[in-house]
This record gives structure tokens, sequence and C-alpha cells, in this order.
């Protein structure tokens, strides 16, 4: 069975800003200081009206091509991570293998998927490898969830940035061979992140606003999220995956070198950090200038870990995405 | 748990300025750091801890740090 190693990732960031300085401006009762404290975060990047998640899938892989030297005709798979595709059908790969012009041998799928994406898509280039299916995958992942909420939505406004990142994961040796997977999905929970119209089951458009004492609370039209609903998922899953990963891994807690969870914020990580009992210097955190992107946050924290010579020669990652689905996985990194 | 180790536990959630105020008399809801994000781990942590699972709500009822842990107590008998 053949090998598979991530060769490049980079990533794209649209170009408007939404700051902690605007939001308290629009929501006083939280302030600049308090917001960056508390989540992490200090700005996000949000799409152009006209910028949609083809759009970025293009951006991050234009990128990734001329950052790395990569020859686009190499490129015979294309797997692209998104839960804000461009239309209901034909699926956001296809549009994106036409403006990246890669081959029209290649196969092209989109898979719908949020926090948990990318490890996710890790896992299905790898069996597509190992399968002899494909020797050079292209894994994007794109992401506009700024269209889905609502202006009002304080919580959701403070979170989540647009982003898009690309991998291309290779037969060939590159920075990190991929590892196991332990993989999960607990489907009681789909009701608390959502966006429930737009699909077959609620097609209706608009939806009304949902109030309580004056303060927004849902429109079906835009994202929903209960955050402590979540957030309890979160502290009892994430723990169990980081522990199983480990055992089927059969390494201890200590030969992990760096953790690189998914970017959710900087609380509920801490709080999943000190449950865990990993020490600051193992947990790696890059939210403060792109918020949580999704399926993107797991590869930007990881190419800035590269950039910034946190991982080191013969380091072992442990990656671990979760959220909304409820879904969850985890891989291990082994850098060369 | 003791209150002791209860108070601990519940320092863990809280900020560093604020953890050098907390004691069993401590008006939780007073301090700096607490907020709705707070609450949750609280929550998490009694449910880790204790077995037992208080609402936001019941979190937020009691004035100080002792009188929440025999809130708690009360709810492990009441499990038993």
């Amino acid at each position: 069975m053949s090998s598979a190693y991530i060769k490049a990732i980079s990533y794209y960031l649209p170009d408007k800003v939404l700051d902690n300085a605007e939001l308290n401006a629009k929501f006083p009762e939280w302030s600049a200081d308090k917001i960056s404290a508390k989540t992490g975060i200090f700005e996000r990047r949000i799409s152009a009206l006209n910028e949609f998640s083809s759009d970025m899938a293009v951006k991050a892989a234009e990128k990734l091509f001329i950052e790395n030297n990569i020859n686009r005709a190499e490129i015979d798979f294309l797997l692209l991570c998104t839960q804000s595709p461009d239309y209901l059908l034909p699926t956001t790969s296809c549009i994106v293998q036409d403006k990246l012009n890669l081959s029209t041998s290649i196969g092209a799928l989109d898979f719908n998927l949020g926090c948990s994406g990318y490890v996710y898509g890790l896992s299905l280039a790898k069996g597509l490898i190992a399968g002899g299916i494909a020797n050079n995958v292209l894994l994007i992942t794109a992401e506009t969830y700024s269209k889905y909420i609502n202006l009002k939505d304080k919580n959701n406004r403070t979170i989540f940035g647009d982003a898009a990142s690309a991998t291309l994961i290779s037969t060939e040796k590159g920075i990190c061979e991929i590892g196991d997977f332990v993989l999960g999905t607990d489907g009681s929970g789909a009701h608390n992140l959502i966006v429930k119209n737009g699909g077959l089951k609620n097609r209706q458009l608009p939806d009304i606003d949902i109030n309580e004492d004056n303060v927004f609370i849902r429109n079906d039209d835009n994202l929903y999220m209960n955050g402590s609903e979540v957030f309890n998922f979160t502290a009892q899953a994430v723990p169990e995956l980081v522990n199983k990963m480990l055992l089927k891994a059969k390494l201890s807690f200590q030969e992990i070198d760096l953790f690189i969870f998914h970017q959710a914020n900087q609380f509920m990580l801490n709080f999943i950090r000190k449950k865990l009992q990993i020490p600051e210097d193992k947990f790696y955190l890059f939210l403060k200038n792109c918020g949580n992107t999704v399926s993107s946050t797991i590869p930007i924290a990881l190419q800035e870990a590269i950039l910034s010579k946190s991982i080191k020669s013969g380091n072992k990652v442990l990656l671990a995405g979760f959220g909304v689905g409820y879904s969850w996985g985890s891989t291990i990194l082994k850098f060369s | 748990m003791e209150l002791a180790k209860f108070i601990e536990n519940f320092s863990a959630q809280f900020e560093e300025i604020d953890v050098e105020n907390i004691n069993k008399s401590v008006k939780y809801k007073e301090l700096n750091t607490w907020d709705s994000l707070t609450v949750m781990s609280v929550q998490v942590m009694i449910e880790d801890e204790c077995k037992v699972k208080l609402t936001s709500q019941e979190i937020n009822a009691p004035s100080t740090l002792e009188e929440l842990f025999e809130l708690v107590k009360k709810k492990i008998v009441d499990n038993e």
C-alpha cells in the first residue's frame, strides 16, 4: 500500500476585514478588548458580495501552485470541502476544475463537512492514494459562512471568518506522512449547528427573525449555533478522540510534539487543553487575524506552525477536527 | 468531593486575575471574568468531576461559592 504525504499547503483570506472595534460599534455591550481576550480573535476576513467558495478555492489553489512551483497537469483528483457551495448543483469542484484549468481526466467531488472537514479530506486523499486511484490529490477547503450569518447575530459574527486552503497530497515524499485516522459521527446533535433553509426540506425564503427580549436568537435562513450544546459536545468528544487516536497509533501523550486542533475559539481550546493537560508550548493557536474559518482552521494553523518553525524535523503532530454534524476526526502527521 | 477540591476545580475555569480572589465566600457572579462562557466551563467541570448536570440557571442561582457547592452536593444526594 502506497504511503500518502502532504507536499504543500497554501491558504487565502479575503481582503475585507471585520475587526473588534467594528463589532463593538455595532454591539456596545462587548468591548473590543473583551472579545479578543475571550475568543483570541482580533479580526476576521469576510468574502466580498460577489466572491464565492469557488472563487476563494481557485485563489488558494493558484497560490499553492505558484508558491510551491507545482505543475497543475500532475493533479489527478480534486476534493473540495465546503458547506457554502456556489450552487445546490453542480458540485463546486467541477466549477473549480474548469477555473483552475485542471485536466478533464481528473476525478472531482465536493464533500459537505465543516470543522472536521480537513481531517476527513486527508483520510479520503490517503484512501484514493492507497487504492491506486490517484497519485496527486488537491484538497481544497473553502467556506463563506459570513453569507449565512445574520448581521444581528453577535455571537456568530464574532467567531467566524471566511477563508480557503489548498493542500497537495501525493505518493511522493513531502513535508510529512499522513498516519492512521480515528473518525466519529453523531447526528443527534445536527440541530445545534445548522442552516435550516435552502435545502429541499425547507426551501422557502425568506424567514423571520426570532428574538427574545429584543436580542436576536435565530432566523432559519441563517446559521444557527447553540453555543453551550456545541461546547458540551466538544468538551466530551475531543478528549475521547485524542485518547483513541493515541491508542490506535500506539503513541504516548509525551511522544506528540504539537497538537493542532480545529481553531474554534481560544476559550474553548484552552478548556480542552487544560482538560487533556496539554502544556501550552505543545498546543498551537492561530486565529487572531482570521477567526474560526471552519474547515480551513487546521490547514491555516498547520501552515503557520511550519512557517514559524514550531514544527521541527522528525516531529509528530496530532490534528483534531470537530464540530457541525456532529462530526469529528483525528490523524497524526509524521514530519520528515 | 471536598469543598477545597471543588474550589480548586472552580478556580481552574477562571483567568489569572480572578483566581486569587476565589474562596468559599466569594460572590462569584461579581468576578471580572464571569460570563456565559465561564458558566459553560463550570457546567462541564461539575458534570465531569461530580457526575451531576446543572443548568445555567442553577449555576447562576446561588450567591457564594460555598452555596453553589451545597447545591451540587444536594444534586448528588437527589441522584442517588
